[in-house]
């Protein structure tokens, strides 16, 4: 601090050119607004014939690496389709035989029945983190199977089942390359970052095309959806191995081989299986996803209520969703917790391994049970407990009341006349090339040149990938959900910073929030809201509230004790210790909760529209329909750009302001 | 960077030397501490050593054998046979037991599982640990923890033995505890060591030879007695300065040789300090006192006078 102070002070010059540079961008920007009625239409927008024709460009590029196999032109797609109808194929028949009983080829064995997956998942809970986890693993197979919905979930699960370990082995091969060539690591972190904002629509298309329309296109496209935390994760356990082990290793006679196996990735431990946990978490997300390409599921069944708008279903099938989703988290994060448990010398090998005993007899004894009493084998659509239609009505019963009609009406009027479409009218009003300036001159006050750099590129790409109007509207819903849940998360997030029961309490429901596959967000929205263009913008708010909540928790739960300190031995008021010592020593974590927000919302934004909307995600989902891979990239893309716009600035600026404010 | 450069060269690129010009040579069975502060580069010189660290100049030589010239077969080899090293914050295997640590070195050069099972049992009671087998490292204090890396590093029966700082990590009862310990192995074992350390007293007791380094040179290499009585440069002299001599110092190495004085009555040892000899320097009356070595045979006289100086550190 104290080197930055007497640098800084003699050299500041009366007005700095970072000032002048951002002075220069606004005043063109308002300067090519103000004068819009005299402009040339050519620089409101783009004139179509100045469009290079992008899709067809990437749809000869897809044709010529794809192949032909009707021709036998050997290409890319000879190898994609033989391994999904082969070694794919047969995994996933595997799976789906054992858990739901699809008599596919490789024929193994009638599916296992409900109440020996239950009691062999509930030993497992205990042995990874005690009765809790016992409870919730053994309580979410019991409730899916007396719901009478155990069929779609072990559909969900068998694809999870093949295409989670394909995630896990790809990231962690990937992931050790890029930690050991730093060539492999410089090429794959921009495709990283791209793939990591890419819409989800943009995985499924060519994971159809390439991998054949079924649950093979599923798995590869939820694998590759998957796979890029994981790489993360391993090559950061990797580089964070203590130097010191790693020469104990080496001064222990460690071959390449030896270091890397017994060395190098059991210390990682811990990350990789974080890694395997997001992998897992991400995978869940996706495959209830992969309902837009038709496959059934547990996401299948849910889309399917909620268009015809059965939300006793919906809600059921929810609730479902969001048990599997926190039992996989809970049971995959107390992998990464369970430490190694020492046992005596001389304990007898049945106690070592009591768990697995445990495991396999209470497996085997329901799995025999079942075999006499049908009800432990298949739960049948009579004896199931399913409420939904019960539900449905007191659900429907609520919303005709006179108040709740009067309340979201309300909402629904002020947010869309006074809000919404006022905003989304003069983001659409602003000349394209005023807008590309708007949106430099932001990224230039919070990253500097490089950011605004990319700005500019990646926004004049989307103008001229001739989509521009619905870019313009899916940032608008971006820009206004984020804006309203930041209305919501921060005081939210300061009200709940201010005690540690409040700071913890919200902290798990926000963990567990967030555990829950995006899908799930659309629910409460389209209850309350119906099938209307602010459902959209209100789901996409309840989706981005959770990070920022999390993340202004901890960015003030984090200013080290002793500031606070201090600023209390200042005498400083409540107000004062907020505004002048906590929050500029928040800011940077704060930034990071927003940019997470801002990309939540471009990945909810497609989601949502399925609802109707008029952004790249209505385009988007249309393609899905057809094969049309060049405009399905050329949307993809665009999305992906304004994200990474987003990131590059916001993240820059909070990783500036960490290094400026010494956190390190 | 490009070995084979010289010094110059290599300063011109706008690296500096972490050890530059250090020659040492280390005796079989010799105990060479190597001490300095931090970043005055014992700790690369002793991964020099071991060749955790490649030189871009000089030569390296175990045995005649200079290991910089080693294919990394045989550097595996070498370290597979013949080193052991003990670090500073242990670098233990977190996911192994006791026994699986110890073992690793064994398991490394692919001897059989019950081969290394007894000797890791042997090493384990070597230190001390014997009946923690099965514990995790996390489930030890830093001083047992230590003693594995030891029982490690020693696993190998290796001849050269690297220690780094290896227990500057502990508090200072336990360092001592472990410097005594360390004294009966290296009394039963008898390695060649090349051991570090920031801690002057820590090199004191158990240094045959201190080599002192600042700023990648070594300063001074001599015995501790000599580092103390006769410090060769500005550097090593301030170091000194506050040590008490008579702690370090001993009877053989203040005694002249006889000549025609005269020697009468009972004979100091002289492998004892001036500390320890004390009371009898202030008692006696004699102005020359007999030193004899182990067998009792006088090898010189002591000056009473020189020997009080040292001891209550005047002139």
């Amino acid at each position: 601090m104290a080197d930055i102070a007497t640098s800084a002070l003699p050299s500041r010059p009366a007005t700095p050119p970072r000032d002048r540079v951002l002075q220069a961008l606004l005043l063109l920007a308002v300067l090519l607004t103000a004068l819009k009625p005299v402009l040339p239409d050519m620089l409101i927008r783009l004139p179509e014939a100045w469009i290079p024709p992008f899709a067809a460009w990437l749809d000869a590029f897809f044709e010529a690496i794809k192949g032909d196999p009707a021709t036998g032109r050997f290409g890319l797609m000879m190898i994609t389709r033989w391994f999904a109808e082969g070694p794919l194929d047969f995994l996933l028949g595997v799976a789906a035989n054992l858990l739901e009983g699809k008599y596919r080829w490789p024929f193994v064995s009638d599916p296992i029945p409900w109440s020996a997956i239950a009691v062999a998942g509930a030993v497992l809970g205990y042995y990874l983190g005690g009765w809790k986890i016992a409870l919730l693993a053994g309580g979410t197979f019991v409730w899916t199977a007396t719901m009478g919905q155990w069929e779609i979930t072990m559909q969900t699960l068998s694809v999870l089942a093949v295409a989670a370990p394909m995630g896990f082995a790809i990231g962690l091969v990937v992931g050790i390359a890029a930690w050991k060539w730093k060539a492999v690591d410089t090429a794959i972190r921009p495709v990283l970052a791209v793939m990591q904002t890419l819409p989800f629509y943009t995985y499924l298309l060519p994971a159809v095309i390439f991998f054949k329309v079924g649950p093979t296109a599923g798995a590869i496209a939820t694998t590759i959806y998957a796979t890029p935390p994981m790489i993360l994760m391993t090559a950061l356990g990797l580089k964070k191995v203590s130097p010191e082990i790693v020469e104990a290793g080496k001064m222990s006679g460690c071959t390449r081989w030896q270091m890397l196996t017994k060395v190098y990735i059991p210390s990682a431990r811990t990350e990789i299986l974080v890694g395997v946990n997001q992998v897992i978490m991400l995978s869940l997300a996706m495959v209830v996803l992969t309902a837009f390409i038709g496959m059934p599921g547990l996401g299948g069944k849910l889309l399917a209520m909620m268009n015809s708008f059965k939300l006793g279903r919906s809600i059921e099938i929810g609730i479902t969703i969001v048990l599997v989703a926190i039992m996989l988290d809970q049971m995959s994060k107390a992998w990464v917790h369970k430490l190694p448990e020492h046992f005596e010398k001389g304990t007898p090998w049945h106690v070592r391994h009591k768990y697995l005993l445990i495991g396999i007899t209470g497996f085997v004894a329901f799995f025999v049970l079942a075999q006499f009493v049908e009800y432990f084998n298949e739960v049948g659509r009579r004896q199931s407990l399913s409420m939904g239609r019960e539900i449905d009505s007191v659900i429907k019963d609520f919303l005709a009341l006179d108040v709740v009609q009067a309340v979201t009406g309300t909402i629904r009027y002020v947010l869309n006349v006074w809000v919404l479409v006022p905003f989304r009218d003069a983001l659409l009003w602003i000349p394209t090339p005023a807008f590309i300036l708007f949106v430099m001159a932001f990224a230039y006050a919070l990253g500097g040149k490089r950011p605004a750099i990319y700005a500019a590129v990646f926004f004049t790409l989307v103008a001229l990938s001739g989509w521009w109007d619905r870019s313009i509207i899916t940032l608008y819903s971006v820009l206004s959900a984020v804006f309203i849940s930041t209305l919501i998360g921060l005081p939210l997030g300061i009200f709940a910073a201010r005690s540690e029961k409040w700071a913890n309490r919200i902290l798990i429901v926000c963990d567990t929030a967030q555990t829950f596959p995006s899908f799930i967000y659309l629910l409460p929205a389209i209850m309350l809201f119906g099938i209307t263009d602010t459902t959209v913008v209100l789901s996409i708010v309840i989706f981005t509230t959770v990070p920022l909540t999390r993340y202004t928790i901890e960015g003030l739960r984090a200013v080290p004790a002793e500031m606070t300190e201090a600023a209390d031995m200042s005498g400083c008021t409540r107000w004062q210790k907020l505004t002048s010592v906590q929050f500029p020593l928040a800011m940077p974590t704060l930034a990071v909760g927003f940019n997470q927000a801002i990309m939540f919302a471009f990945f909810m934004v497609i989601i949502a529209a399925f609802i109707g909307t008029q952004d790249l995600g209505q385009e988007l989902q249309r393609t899905l329909a057809g094969t049309d891979l060049g405009k399905n990239f050329v949307l993809g893309i665009n999305v992906s750009l304004m994200a990474l716009t987003f990131d590059l600035a916001i993240m820059s600026w909070a990783n500036r302001r960490r290094k400026a404010l010494g956190l390190g | 960077m490009t070995p084979g450069r010289s010094y110059d060269e290599i300063c011109a690129d706008g690296y500096i030397a972490g050890v530059k010009d250090v020659t040492v040579d280390v005796a079989r069975g010799e105990m060479l501490v190597i001490m300095g502060l931090s970043g005055s580069g014992k700790s690369t010189l002793v991964r020099c050593l071991s060749r955790l660290h490649d030189i871009t100049g000089g030569v390296i030589e175990v045995e005649g054998q200079d290991i910089m010239a080693l294919s990394e077969k045989d550097l595996i080899e070498l370290r597979r046979s013949k080193m052991g090293m003990v670090f500073q914050s242990f670098g233990l295997l977190p996911h192994r037991t006791v026994l699986e640590n110890v073992a690793f070195p064994l398991e490394m050069r692919g001897q059989d599982k019950h081969a290394r099972r007894a000797r890791a049992m042997e090493v384990i009671e070597l230190v001390g640990l014997g009946g923690r087998e099965e514990y995790f490292p996390r489930e030890l204090s830093g001083g047992q923890q230590q003693r594995v890396g030891i029982a490690r590093s020693l696993a190998i029966e290796p001849d050269i033995w690297f220690l780094d700082e290896p227990f500057s990590a502990l508090d200072p009862l336990i360092r001592r505890e472990m410097q005594d310990e360390f004294l009966r192995l290296q009394g039963m074992l008898g390695k060649t060591i090349v051991f570090i350390t920031h801690d002057f007293d820590e090199a004191l007791r158990l240094a045959d030879r201190i080599a002192r380094m600042k700023n990648g040179v070594i300063e001074q290499c001599d015995t501790p007695d000599r580092i103390v009585l006769d410090p060769q440069t500005e550097y090593v002299r301030k170091f000194t300065e506050d040590i008490d001599k008579a702690r370090v110092v001993l009877a053989g190495t203040l005694s002249t040789p006889v000549n025609g004085h005269a020697v009468e009555g009972a004979p100091v040892s002289s492998h004892e300090t001036i500390q320890k000899i004390a009371r009898q320097l202030v008692n006696d009356t004699r102005d020359h006192l007999p030193v004899a070595d182990d067998s009792g045979k006088v090898i010189g006289v002591l000056e009473r006078q020189k020997a009080l100086d040292v001891l209550l550190g005047g002139a």
